[in-house]
């Protein structure tokens, strides 16, 4: 017995130093990630301790995926308040057991209805969705030609898939095409991107990458998580904003940001492929669906969005305006029509510098470098909100130039960052 | 440089780099700590080697480390060659 226990105690002790040397790598390479504490409900003027112990302090958030300014939006917050009331807390069974409500069935159709597809399944999350629909529907026989910057979600769930995985260069057509050629020997083709890329915030080719699904025979698989709810005129997604709404056979998105921003996904498209997630997901099968306040809340988002084009609108010109005065004061963005705005720094310290140095002055935004984005490519990836005024932008931008002077990064272009600072 | 690496290197540049990309790769670039190519779209590679010089590069050997440069992936190439003309 006494013997049991000290072996535990070697076991758990290697285990220990082995994982502390692990996070001290971490450490030392720049590459640790600490959470900021918020206290206050999702916003575009926001309370937040950092770091942990500080004192809270009011900050304007440049990062959230609030796109809609809908995370605590009165209308939704209400509904969601009723829909627990009204269905409940928790549902402790998954979908096919006796975790499906009406209300579930009901927003699925909605979301259908909403996206221009054939069918709807919800997921826990879209990771969720991501990692489920590849294994799900395809085999030994197909191939996943995917884009090269796709979500880390989707890489994962293309890994648990059995069908052959190829890449192309991102939004190379030429590549893409090529690919195509290759793989006319499978079964089934998918074509997989980003609506709208994460990291860069521009849109995939859809109309393109549509023409030549139909000349080569292949599907399309669009994951619109930064898209839904505000690309295209009435905020359908890229596919609406390309010119190929209803050509899309299977989208995922999330609920996790412009629709209400608390959590879920899911898979919409051809009916047949949705049923088949259904009956073979494991992510729907073996997990549980999201509860009935969150659905409720994301009916209500649904009603919203499809009722006025208002808030999609204001965060069109608000991205407008944003992009507008940070090249006038000498950044180096990403030209693209997305809410994400990435400010270019190229050197990974120095995003983390400037990061810093603006949430001292009020403003709250996150570095991004490699692995995250590609070597020597390190930004700051702004985001804007339908939530922000005009005046919040004003105070940014003030606060963007004072810490752009201090390191003396206005007006100077990537030779110039990268040859003072280094890649 | 002989045919192999040459063979691999074109490969590498044109399957790889972005069009503007001037990064100059040479035999021991580091492709994969470099952030040249990713774990996720070496695959490609993986299948071009396997089908040009009708060879099984068996998936436990293709790591990020063996297919990290030219240099590397040409020795596995020849190794697993190797083997089977011996075999
Ligand atoms: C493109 C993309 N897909 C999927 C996800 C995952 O969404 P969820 O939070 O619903 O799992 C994200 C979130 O980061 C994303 O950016």
């Amino acid at each position: 017995m006494a013997d049991a226990v000290e072996v535990e105690q070697g076991c758990l002790a290697r285990v220990r130093q082995h994982f502390r040397q692990e996070l001290d790598g971490l450490r030392n390479a720049g590459l640790f990630k600490e959470e900021r504490f918020i206290h206050a409900p999702q916003a575009a003027d926001i309370e937040v301790e950092f770091p942990a112990g500080a004192t809270p302090r009011q900050v304007i958030n440049l990062c959230a995926n609030n796109y809609l300014g809908l995370s605590s939006h009165p209308e939704v917050v209400a509904a969601a308040h009723a829909g627990l009331e009204a269905r409940g807390y928790g549902m402790s069974s998954v979908r096919f057991i006796c975790g499906t409500q009406d209300i579930h069935r009901e927003l699925e159709q909605r979301l259908t209805a909403f996206l221009g597809t054939e069918d709807t399944l919800l997921f826990p999350s879209c990771m969720d969705a991501n990692a489920g629909v590849f294994e799900a529907l395809l085999g030994e026989q197909d191939v996943m030609i995917a884009d090269r910057l796709v979500h880390a979600s989707i890489v994962d769930g293309m890994r648990l898939s059995k069908a052959m995985q190829d890449t192309f260069k991102h939004s190379d057509m030429a590549h893409l095409e090529e690919k195509l050629q290759e793989h006319q020997d499978k079964r089934f083709r998918l074509i997989i991107t980003d609506g709208v890329f994460s990291m860069d915030g521009d849109l995939a080719r859809l109309d393109d990458i549509v023409a030549l699904a139909e000349r080569y025979g292949a599907m399309v698989f669009v994951d619109d998580s930064h898209a839904t709810g505000f690309i295209g005129k009435t905020g359908r997604g890229t596919h609406e904003q390309k010119g190929v709404f209803g050509k899309i056979d299977i989208i995922t998105t999330t609920l996790g940001k412009a629709l209400g921003g608390a959590s879920g996904g899911c898979v919409s498209g051809r009916a047949e492929l949705v049923e088949m997630c259904r009956q073979r997901a494991r992510p729907y099968l073996f997990s549980n669906s999201v509860p009935p306040v969150i659905v409720a809340g994301a009916l209500k988002v649904l009603e919203l969005i499809s009722r006025t084009t208002e808030r999609r609108d204001a965060l069109e010109e608000n991205t407008r305006c944003w992009r507008r005065l940070l090249t006038e004061a000498g950044f180096d963005i990403k030209a693209g029509e997305s809410p994400i705005v990435p400010v270019m720094l190229y050197h990974a310290k120095l995003a983390q510098d400037v990061a810093r140095d603006l949430f001292a002055e009020g403003i709250y935004v996150v570095g991004f470098f490699f692995p995250v984005v590609p070597k020597g490519q390190a930004r700051i990836r702004t985001q804007l909100s339908a939530a922000h005024q005009k005046a919040h932008l004003d105070r940014a931008i003030e606060a963007f130039v004072k810490v752009g002077r201090k390191h003396d990064i206005l007006n100077k272009s990537k030779k110039a960052i990268t040859e003072r600072y280094g890649l | 440089m002989d045919e192999l690496r040459r063979v691999i290197l074109d490969y590498v540049v044109k399957e790889y780099l972005e069009e503007g990309d001037d990064r100059e790769v040479v035999v021991d670039t580091p492709l994969i700590t470099g952030g040249i190519v990713d774990s996720f779209s070496m695959v490609s590679l993986k299948r071009f080697l396997e089908k040009k010089y009708t060879i099984q590069i068996p998936d436990a050997e293709a790591t990020p480390t063996a297919f990290d440069s030219v240099e590397r992936i040409a020795s596995l190439v020849e190794r697993i060659r190797g083997a089977r003309a011996g075999a």
